[in-house]
């Protein structure tokens, strides 16, 4: 079981509004190899969950999904029949969604909302059965096997996404999004969340696509790491060689802004405001604030090339230099 | 001279449940200086439910202490006469966590620029109203041209966030209470902020109470630290040496957690601290002792007092017993020392 178990090509997801076409996502291309984590990072509206949610094809109007491909093992998650993507839900890709705590339904016990899934997918299990998954899933997902009869009110944050997390490997999926699994948890609590995911992962051989803000969490947890401006990746590398030799001048302002634990007192903003994806500045997006930027910038959108081996960056040769 | 904010041996419980039986002590016998002669910028650290919100608001005279006394220059701030109220209002400001519920829509920018200018008759006409919102925008690095007469939604949460600091800054504050005032804003633009604050402070010598969750943008900015764990004071000091070499076991923990951006420096597998969350019992003892990993008899039979492990450190373990101990209302003095880490090794017992 190796090779690549995911690649996106040229996705395109539009939102229709009013006022114009918003390209949220456009043009993203990768690949995911089996078993690995890829980081999905970016400022807030660079269109990372439309990206979570699109290889979902959890996408509603006014968003669509415009062009590219979605393949997972082989198979376009972006082209087949709706009922087809229904059963691969859960099966082959599952989302932990965006303050998984307030995506639990209220008034249902977590044992039910676990089976839910499970019945939906005709898995013929009888009650004893049942039972046994909730109580297997709920104990890998180190959570007491009692809170199967408690609901979401009884729980706390980090027990709650702990249930999200049950829900989403029960059935044992190839692929998890994680879309800001621990974006509202506490640091102790998160560090234990994101320990829980990543065990599970190794253990289950199950890839990931973790997808944030956070460039310090990236750091701690994953392999791979991809650089989202504006809807489109900037560069894309492994996680060492990214934080020790980024390319784009995005990633290099990036890793300037995070307090690290050297220095006291060293880190600095990014000049600027992220670009109205309505308009879009011609060229590269982020020649407006980029402290490289040259004529040719703002005339050609560059496209993702690989620099170095295994490490893409979509700039301008005098960029990179 | 007296310091222009304190909380003095300050609890608060907040009651609900039906005919308010049940009770949870958000803050107990808590003691905060701010304001002294020197500015500083103080972090106050803890996850939620630590009281850390709490503390800001009675320092800001929205809730009252259930016992204890806030003071304002020296005054009992809750006996205090309207007059008092009023130059409290002006010297002490709150910049807030959520740069998007603060405005209301349906007002230009300019409003709550103006609403403090005209509740405190600091101009007298409209062109020197005009100037000191344009100074005030200056002063945190926004150009008045491209901010006023535009309304809340055509601006990007940092620059709202920004405003909230001008506002702060057009009444000429001594103090500025900051609950989390960067943690929904993204990466580019937090640092930006968290310099427009620490600039505050050296230009303009104003002091401030940055109340985080945050301890890598503390160790950046603020100068001092105390870590609360609900409702008490586990550990405080000089930031460097309290993130650096952290002596609490929950300060351990919750240093050991921070997400440093640094692949080659991740989180241990091996936990000190594997399970279990804070739990709020009533106990007579140590309230992390459930959940620590060097809890011993002692620990859960009688609070620890604050031991003094350091000049400039102070922590409330029984791991450090053998360190003078201290009054809790003496821990101010070992805040404003910055030292700089010598001697916080000397006494670490035990471990």
């Amino acid at each position: 079981m190796s090779g690549v178990l995911l690649q996106v090509r040229n996705l395109q997801v539009y939102y229709g509004t009013d006022a114009g076409e918003v390209k949220a996502v456009d043009g993203v291309s990768f690949d995911l190899p089996r078993g690995l984590k890829l980081g999905l990072v970016g400022e807030s509206g660079c269109g990372k969950s439309t990206m979570a949610m699109s290889m979902m094809r959890l996408i509603k109007p006014p968003g669509r999904i415009v062009g590219g491909q979605i393949l997972l093992d082989g198979v376009d998650l972006a082209s087949i029949p709706e009922e087809e993507m229904r059963r691969r839900r859960m099966t082959d890709i599952s989302l932990i969604p965006q303050g998984a705590m307030n995506s639990l339904s209220p008034v249902a016990r977590v044992r039910d909302q676990i089976i839910d899934g499970i019945k939906d997918h005709d898995v013929n299990l009888d009650k004893a059965d049942l039972h046994r998954r909730v109580q297997e899933v709920l104990e890998s997902v180190d959570l007491d096997p009692d809170v199967a009869d408690m609901f979401p009110h009884e729980l706390s944050g980090g027990m709650k996404q702990r249930v999200c997390v049950a829900i989403a490997i029960v059935l044992r999926p190839k692929l998890i999004i994680a879309d800001e699994p621990t974006s509202a948890l506490d640091v102790v609590v998160q560090r234990q969340v994101m320990q829980t995911i990543e065990r599970l992962q190794e253990e289950m051989g199950i890839s990931m696509i973790l997808i944030g803000h956070d460039m310090g969490l990236m750091a701690q947890s994953v392999d791979l790491l991809a650089v989202m401006y504006a809807g489109r990746l900037a560069e894309l590398g492994e996680v060492h060689e990214v934080f020790a030799r980024p390319i784009h001048p995005y990633t290099r302002l990036l890793i300037s802004t995070l307090p690290t634990l050297g220095q006291r007192g060293q880190f600095s903003g990014i000049p600027g405001i992220t670009p109205s994806l309505l308009e879009p500045p011609p060229g590269c997006l982020f020649h407006p604030r980029c402290p490289k930027a040259e004529p040719a910038c703002s005339e050609v959108c560059p496209t993702l090339i690989e620099e170095r081996p295994g490490h893409w960056v979509a700039c301008h040769p005098n960029g990179r230099a | 001279m007296t310091a222009l904010l304190q909380l003095e041996n300050v609890t608060k419980v907040y009651r609900g449940g039906l005919f308010r039986r049940r009770s949870t002590v958000a803050l107990e016998d808590s003691h905060v200086t701010i304001g002294g002669e020197r500015p500083t910028i103080l972090a106050i650290a803890g996850e939620s439910g630590s009281g850390k919100t709490t503390m800001g608001m009675l320092l800001l005279g929205f809730i009252g202490p259930t016992e204890g006394r806030v003071l304002f220059g020296g005054q009992n701030l809750w006996q205090a006469p309207k007059a008092t109220w009023q130059q409290f209002r002006r010297e002490v400001q709150a910049i807030f966590q959520d740069p998007f519920e603060v405005y209301n829509p349906f007002y230009k920018v300019d409003h709550v620029l103006t609403v403090p200018i005209a509740k405190f008759g600091l101009a007298k006409s409209r062109a020197q109203e005009r100037q000191l919102v344009e100074e005030a925008l200056i002063n945190v690095g926004l150009r008045p041209e491209e901010t006023l007469g535009r309304y809340p939604h055509q601006l990007s949460g940092g620059q709202r966030q920004r405003i909230t600091i001008a506002r702060a800054l057009l009444l000429n504050p001594k103090v500025i209470i900051a609950d989390e005032p960067v943690s929904m804003i993204d990466a580019s633009l937090r640092a930006t902020i968290l310099r427009s604050l620490q600039g505050l402070k050296n230009d303009q010598g104003i002091s401030i109470l940055y109340i985080t969750h945050d301890l890598a943008t503390a160790y950046h900015i603020c100068e001092d630290i105390m870590i609360l764990y609900l409702g008490s004071v586990v550990e405080a000091g000089d930031v460097e040496t309290v993130i650096t070499e952290p002596e609490h076991p929950y300060t351990r923990l919750l240093v050991g957690s921070i997400p440093w951006p640094d692949p080659n420096r991740r989180w241990g597998h091996a936990e000190e601290v594997a399970k279990g969350k804070a739990l709020r019992m009533a106990t007579s003892g140590c309230k992390f002792a459930p959940r620590c990993p060097h809890a011993f008899e002692m620990c859960h039979l009688a609070r620890p007092p604050l031991y003094r492990t350091a000049q400039s450190r102070a922590v409330a373990c029984y791991l450090y017993r053998e360190s003078p101990m201290m009054e809790g209302s003496a821990i101010s003095t070992v805040l404003g020392v910055n030292e700089r880490g010598n001697g916080s090794s000397a006494t670490r017992a035990g471990l």
